[in-house]
């Protein structure tokens, strides 16, 4: 039977962030994912910001975690090759009213320990963003805010653990988690049984239901669903580059108008308590509810530009708190619980604590071997002429476009397959190459993405899928009819 | 190894149907040297999927597929000194100097000059996305064209129980390839038939039970009271093969996680909202779309040509020469055609008039009209009429139009300084039918003002 030191339950940011930080330490590690892919759950919805800190409440795991994590974010760009553009973010005001929550949320973010927050004229704002409404009044401009690739940092944070000796494994939905007399946990999944001396659980919607099966049921997770329209890159030049939210209600910081690192524009996200953990469905009242929102930003909202539209689901834990850290009932049990924004700005600091922790607990040392970063990532499209003339020397499928919106090459859809933790889903190569992410929205190249992964991972092409665990795409011809 | 000019007389951005008639053109009008840039590893365009029958009664005057399109076209120019055709190769930008930036295994990333540039890169197929219907996000929703290109070229099914959403030919002939391909036929004649209005169609005409195995399609929907699609392919593809359409109707919700499990319908308004309580429930494992095309106009925009915001497309001239001077565009990319023989048609005019660009041939405008669209006509191409002194205008000029609503026995009429100077009686005309006249050349000489295409009802 396998054995490992450490078992993280969930392949979601969080999760990858905790095995990339337990992976620096002399530690057997393993991640397990149900999915067919890492940064399938909340990580692959989400509004993608990189929050300066002001939200949280003073004191709390958010607000504690969130301006530790926007820090590490800093310093972690260079080093595992992120895209982020630190675009600052603003907080919008229409009214006297509005004003007074954003001088709040000034002193508050101050008290969290946030730099450089800065009320600004709505004259000013728009120098910046000149498509905000002139009945903005006034913004709260957080200067260390951000905009990621969100897809990224999960598999930068996957690669990099997996290139020092953790071990991923997808398509492995835990079942059983038993604590043994001796210590430790028999952990029974859907590819076999595993002992762990340590279970970090990081499973997202449903931590609640993982911390249960080993035993500790102190807390209960809600979905709360946020709805997306996604716009052509063309779009920009009517709405904004940089993230603009509304000011905050008690649920959530409102729908907003927001740039992506690639240049596309979103609005959302609503949200909606859901009673399910798994449905991801856009709906009509949703839609309008969140064009209705970003019309309080920007007034013409280009909708013929709408490329997609999305939905997430935020892990709202019962305690209101992130729940971090050692387990109270069930020893050996690390919890990674109940997150939801700011979780993704999070991430590392979450990965960072947890990661000492468990290696105190199990007396591990940091080892000396561990490689920061990961393997390059060629991305044809950002290289000047003259490297990628000579790429394409070197290899000739880089000069082959197979993504025609997002000029994306055959070599790094095939480099994204072949990478450490990488790609087996058509969607799974849009998350790391944004193969049809543009606006024919994978019409032109899906079919092309589909049978590269089948040639490539030596599969039929009947066996390839969009993205969920029975999401195959194409069925063999009925010979028999014939 | 690949020999690239210092200079060509013309670049062809696309080898598809457009590229390779308006390099077969341009040649014939004494172009010495023309380059085909295409994208794909061979040219034809998406002519190469389309493998039913019906293409180029008009332009090649017999019955050809769409490969078979695709492979006249092609032989029209394969042996032509002048031609060279480069394939797997990406255009990435074209540039104010007619200069374009390609990208190619063979070649690498390279420059290419050239003295004038003909567009000719087609259409995309218009997404989910951009008409937001609600629902899930599994897999089993298509475009029809994506559909279309993995039964026709790499030989798999999308799906097995199918549901399409829109008319448009591509839906219609996709309704009927699926059907072949599963031998799966309903004996059901719906009552629904293409012949009828929207309140016609019933939730009883799906057939939810016959058959086994293959694939079979369950039911067509077009949002529109009119069917969108040429009259042929309504009753080729739809009656002959007992599949209902449902006019008026709208997918309001795609159930599924995984993979699709069904659509819910709804009967649409006038607005084209959903009417609550008409909604009815399909069990399908596929959504093929078919709502709409739009021509590929990203390169065009990146050079900032204007472009027409009902086409879509550049705005040209009776030249097809855009408001960049040098840069030519022909086919699809200008407006969406329901046939290719209008596409070549049309490409021919541009590869002529690059030609004589390039070899300083073409005679300096002297006035400058607009083609303006009048009662019922959504878009006529061209958008501009450039007109030289003298007998060099003794040329005919061809409108191509798309009326705004079906209509019966009018008249078209195009009018200059309100004086009628062409009227065309029409039996029957139906925004998904694109109509083309020619106002003769004796006409078009002496036309001293903008014209208006008009419907006299």
């Amino acid at each position: 039977m396998k054995e490992v030191d450490v078992v993280v339950v969930g392949g979601g940011v969080t999760g990858t962030a905790i095995l990339s930080y337990l992976s620096r330490y002399n530690l057997r590690c393993m991640l397990v994912e149900k999915a067919p892919d890492i940064a399938m759950g909340t990580t692959k919805a989400n509004s993608a910001i990189l929050h300066a800190g002001f939200d949280a409440p003073t004191g709390s795991n958010k607000a504690r975690l969130n301006v530790e994590g926007n820090a590490l974010y800093h310093e972690l760009e260079k080093e595992l090759d992120l895209d982020i553009k630190w675009t600052g973010s603003y907080v919008v005001a229409r009214t006297d009213e509005e004003i007074a929550v954003l001088e709040g949320l000034k002193a508050r973010g101050e008290a969290n320990g946030v730099t450089g927050l800065e009320i600004v004229s709505g004259e000013k704002l728009r120098e910046a963003e000149p498509n905000v409404t002139e009945k903005i009044k006034a913004a709260l401009f957080a200067p260390t805010a951000g905009i990621c690739w969100t897809f990224d940092v999960a598999a930068a944070f996957a690669e990099n653990a997996v290139e020092n000796g953790a071990e991923i494994v997808r398509d492995c939905e835990v079942i059983k988690i038993t604590p043994q007399a001796e210590g430790g946990f028999l952990v029974r999944t859907m590819q076999g049984e595993l002992k762990a001396k340590t279970v970090v659980n990081a499973a997202g919607v449903y931590a609640d239901k993982v911390s249960a099966l080993a035993g500790d049921d102190s807390f209960t997770i809600r979905a709360r669903k946020g709805e997306y329209i996604l716009f052509d890159k063309t779009a920009q030049e009517n709405l904004v580059k940089g993230i603009i939210f509304p000011v905050p209600s008690a649920t959530s910081k409102g729908i907003l108008v927001c740039g992506t690192t690639h240049g596309n524009v979103f609005i959302g996200p609503n949200a909606n308590d859901t009673g399910s953990k798994d449905d991801l469905s856009v709906s009509a009242p949703g839609m309008n509810e969140i064009i209705a929102g970003a019309r309080q930003i920007v007034e013409n909202i280009p909708l013929g530009a709408a490329i997609t539209q999305f939905a997430g689901l935020r892990a709202v834990s019962s305690t209101g708190d992130f729940i971090i850290g050692r387990s109270e009932r069930v020893k050996g049990l690390y919890q990674a619980a109940g997150i939801q924004s700011p979780g993704l700005t999070s991430a590392p600091a979450i990965g960072r604590e947890i990661a000492a922790m468990v290696a105190e607990d199990l007396g591990a040392k940091e080892k000396a071997e561990y490689k920061k970063g990961r393997p390059p990532r060629p991305v044809v499209r950002e290289m000047t002429m003259e490297e990628q003339k000579k790429l394409i020397q070197e290899d000739k499928r880089y000069g082959l476009i197979v993504c025609r919106c997002e000029t994306i090459t055959e070599e790094e859809i095939c480099n994204a397959i072949h990478r450490p933790c990488g790609a087996r889903t058509v969607d799974g190569v849009k998350r790391r190459t944004r193969a049809g992410m543009g606006r024919c929205q994978g019409g032109f190249c899906g079919p092309r993405v589909a049978l590269i992964l089948a040639r490539e991972l030596h599969l039929p092409v009947t066996e390839i899928r969009k993205d969920g665990e029975g999401s195959f795409l194409y069925y063999d011809k009925e010979q028999e009819i014939y | 190894m690949i020999e690239i000019k210092d200079l060509y007389d013309i670049i062809i951005v696309g080898g598809g149907p457009a590229g390779l008639s308006a390099a077969h053109s341009a040649v014939e009008n004494g172009a010495g040297s023309v380059l085909i840039l295409e994208r794909d590893r061979e040219t034809g365009g998406i002519l190469q999927q389309c493998i039913h029958n019906g293409f180029g009664l008009h332009h090649f005057k017999e019955e050809l597929t769409g490969p078979g399109y695709a492979q006249r076209c092609y032989e029209l120019v394969k042996d032509l000194p002048q031609v060279q055709i480069l394939t797997n190769t990406m255009v990435l930008e074209v540039r104010e100097d007619k200069s374009v930036l390609a990208i190619s295994p063979e070649l690498g990333t390279v420059v290419i000059r050239g003295k004038t540039v003909i567009l000719t890169m087609g259409c995309r197929e218009r997404t989910r996305g951009a008409i937001r219907i609600p629902g899930g996000r599994p897999a089993g929703i298509f475009t029809a064209g994506a559909a279309q290109r993995m039964v026709n070229i790499e030989g798999y099914l999308p799906g097995r129980e199918v549901v399409i959403l829109g008319s448009g030919d591509i839906g219609l002939i996709m309704a009927r390839r699926m059907s072949l391909e599963g031998c799966n036929i309903s004996e059901k004649k719906p009552s629904s038939s293409t012949k009828r209005g929207p309140e016609d169609a019933s939730p009883s005409d799906i057939d939810n039970d016959w058959g086994n195995g293959g694939c079979r399609v369950k039911a067509v929907l077009e949002i529109c009271p009119f069917s969108n699609g040429l009259t042929r392919n309504m009753v080729q593809c739809l009656d002959d093969f007992n599949i209902p359409l449902f006019l008026a109707h709208t997918i309001v919700d795609i159930k599924g996680t995984d993979r699709v499990t069904g659509v819910t319908v709804a009967r649409v308004d006038e607005k084209m909202q959903s009417v609550p309580g008409t909604e009815f429930d399909i069990p399908c494992d596929t959504v093929l779309l078919s709502v709409g095309l739009i021509p590929e106009n990203e390169l065009s925009r990146g050079l900032g040509i204007s472009l027409h915001p009902l086409t879509s497309g550049p705005v040209v001239d009776q030249h097809r020469q855009t408001d960049k001077e040098g840069v030519f565009a022909a086919g699809n990319v200008v407006h969406v055609h329901d046939l290719v023989d209008f596409v070549s048609d049309e490409a021919e005019i541009a590869g002529k008039y690059a030609a004589l660009l390039a070899q300083g041939k073409l005679a300096a405008v002297e006035r400058s009209l607009s083609v303006i669209t009048g009662n019922a006509v959504r878009t006529c191409v061209p958008q501009k009429i450039n007109l030289p002194a003298g007998e060099a205008a003794a040329e005919g000029i061809r409108l191509f139009m798309r009326v705004t609503k079906p209509m019966k026995k009018v008249k078209l009429l195009v009018k200059c300084g309100g004086e009628v100077i062409l009227s065309r009686p029409l039996l029957i005309a139906k925004p998904s039918e694109m109509i083309a006249v020619e106002i003769p050349a004796d006409k078009a000489k002496l036309l001293k003002g903008d014209i208006t295409v008009g419907i006299e009802e």
